[in-house]
């Protein structure tokens, strides 16, 4: 008892030194940073003098990126690498799919054929992939359809089947889905499993849970390495120049070989990589926010996000306002 | 006399030869609420998590309602065990509440209520609606129905978990350790909803360390020790005048 009324009597002294020190943390300054202002100065000094050398060196050859950058075979080009990059990446993502689903089965025979997949397709070069894809005449003159060792219905010779364009979508897109698998499986294994139990308690059928509950809280940790996928796709598929695809790097090089003006027309190509890249940062940005949808108590974190939510936020109570009046 | 809504023979089940429920014989009638009490290790969640097929009871049986959950009966008389989706289906009659709620957070309070009654008993998305802004209503949150889980504190989330157990109108409902994730000023709101739903009929099993729960709301209390039941009776059989040494140890220390 006696201890106890001791504490009391310097908690009431605390109380009572309180208005006596008068400090209050609203009119703090803030910290000194003095090596803020040495990196923007040396910042500065740097960014100034590639900016000098953009604009100086005659080599770039700015003119000539201007007259390529919307020529016909550049934007073929372009159009050819978007297409390659869709393809493939379909390619990836639903197969990577079926194999993440297939590794994590309980089927014994299906987590080994997609780990035997994912072991192969990742462990050999996407460039090796590519040629032996474009070279499949070597090692198989005729594809056929028919009845495993029995009669064939219709054949084909691989060389005229297996076009440049065909090479390229099959070997980027299977190269792929070894990698998507993992990303899916990564992503599926960060789900809490009370999460999967709760949904089962409330009567679920295993289908539901996977597409309802565990693939969208999945989604979160799934979107930005497939967005970095998709990102190294684009830029992937300049590897089809190798095989004679006529995608962006291609085009840009047909052009060069013949004019010999080879640093403008790869700046052409980076710019239109850049391009595309950016335009993918955008969309990654909303469906992210689409998959963060209860994640956070405070909503975004990012500042055009919180753009957003504020308006949304306002959008809102004028909405509640023209209810009530 | 009416069939038991829950009944358990001879339930074993063990992990990796580790023996945690060894030979439980439980029945629980309609409207009858029992609290299973236990120190941890003692084997009352898996219990329960074994009602509603979450594990794998390794021998003995459970049924609900007269159906063997998990299992089929054919006609030969051999059980046959089901596929998932048609263990989905037993489970829609028990509900269950579990210790760290398990709200789906990309779900507003709302969605995560109404989904059961949407998807699972196909009423119209109108009918759903109605339905569960009642049952939040019950449960004290109708203003946060918008609301998602992350949003909510420890007791407003249970109380969700509640209505959303709720929603498909279990003949049986299943609480795992409902208040020992919460704050303590958070645990009474949480008790009090699930004594009205005790006082209002429902059949509950309870697994808790609230003593002072089990004795005010609960029917009979269930002592399990070790993977067994060791003593059971009414509260004030099991609290006041406990036969076993090992029940007047726990309760002493809990109390305490």
């Amino acid at each position: 008892m006696t201890t106890l009324s001791k504490d009391q009597t310097e908690v009431e002294n605390t109380a009572m030194q309180q208005p006596r020190t008068g400090f209050d943390v609203a009119k703090a300054l803030s910290p000194r940073r003095p090596w803020t202002w040495v990196i923007t100065a040396i910042a500065l000094v740097f960014g100034a003098q590639f900016v000098q050398l953009l604009l100086t060196n005659p080599n770039f050859e700015w003119d000539v990126v201007g007259q390529y950058l919307n020529s016909e075979t550049v934007l073929t080009g372009v159009v050819m690498t978007i297409l390659l990059t869709i393809a493939a990446m379909a390619i990836g993502l639903v197969l990577g799919g079926v194999l993440a689903v297939c590794r994590m089965a309980d089927n014994t025979v299906l987590r080994t054929l997609a780990s035997v997949y994912i072991w192969f397709f990742r462990g050999t070069p996407q460039l090796v992939q590519l040629i032996f894809w474009f070279n499949i005449g070597l090692l198989v003159p005729v594809l056929s359809i028919g009845i495993p060792f029995g009669p064939t219905f219709a054949s084909i010779e691989s060389n005229t089947l297996i076009t440049p364009l065909l090479a390229a979508i099959v070997g980027l897109g299977l190269h792929e889905a070894a990698y998507q698998a993992e990303i899916y499986r990564a992503g599926l294994m960060s789900v809490d499993e009370g999460q999967l139990e709760a949904a089962k308690a409330v009567g679920m059928k295993p289908v539901r849970v996977f597409f309802r509950i565990h693939l969208p809280q999945a989604m979160r940790f799934i979107v930005p390495p497939t967005f970095n996928a998709i990102i190294g796709m684009v830029k992937g598929t300049s590897l089809v120049s190798v095989i004679g695809g006529a995608e962006l790097l291609f085009s840009v090089q047909e052009i060069y070989s013949q004019t010999y003006q080879t640093v403008p027309l790869l700046i052409v190509a980076c710019v239109w990589y850049l391009f595309i890249t950016t335009l993918l940062n955008g969309v990654q940005f909303f469906i992210e926010r689409h998959y963060g949808k209860g994640a956070s108590r405070n909503g975004s974190t990012s500042p055009f996000g919180r753009l957003l939510d504020r308006r949304a936020a306002l959008r809102a109570q004028n909405l509640a306002r023209g209810s009530e009046s | 006399m009416s069939q038991p809504v829950l009944r358990i023979t001879a339930l074993r089940k063990e992990y990796s030869g580790v023996e945690v429920l060894r030979g439980i014989d439980l029945e629980v009638k309609t409207g009858e609420t029992v609290a299973i009490l236990g120190s941890s290790g003692s084997g009352k969640s898996t219990l329960l998590r074994c009602v509603n097929c979450l594990e794998t009871p390794s021998g003995g049986a459970i049924e609900v309602n007269g159906d063997i959950m998990g299992y089929k009966q054919e006609s030969n008389g051999a059980l046959r065990r089901l596929s998932e989706s048609r263990i989905a289906v037993q489970r829609r009659k028990v509900g269950m509440v579990f210790q760290n709620f398990n709200l789906f957070p990309h779900w507003t309070v709302l969605e995560n209520i109404s989904d059961g009654p949407r998807s699972v008993l196909r009423l119209s998305k109108q009918d759903a609606i109605e339905r569960s802004m009642a049952l939040l209503k019950r449960v004290g949150l109708q203003d946060r129905a918008d609301a998602y889980p992350r949003q909510l504190s420890g007791g407003q989330q249970q109380r969700v978990a509640i209505a959303r157990a709720l929603a498909l109108e279990p003949t049986l409902l299943l609480f795992d350790e409902p208040t020992s994730a919460l704050d303590p000023e958070n645990v009474g709101e949480v008790t009090d909803v699930m004594s009205d739903l005790a006082d209002s009929g429902a059949t509950m099993v309870v697994v808790t360390h609230e003593l002072g729960f089990a004795r005010a709301a609960a029917d009979r209390v269930v002592f399990m020790d070790d993977g067994v039941v060791i003593e059971q009776g009414t509260p004030s059989e099991v609290f006041d005048n406990s036969r076993e040494a090992r029940t007047m140890e726990f309760v002493g220390k809990t109390l305490a």
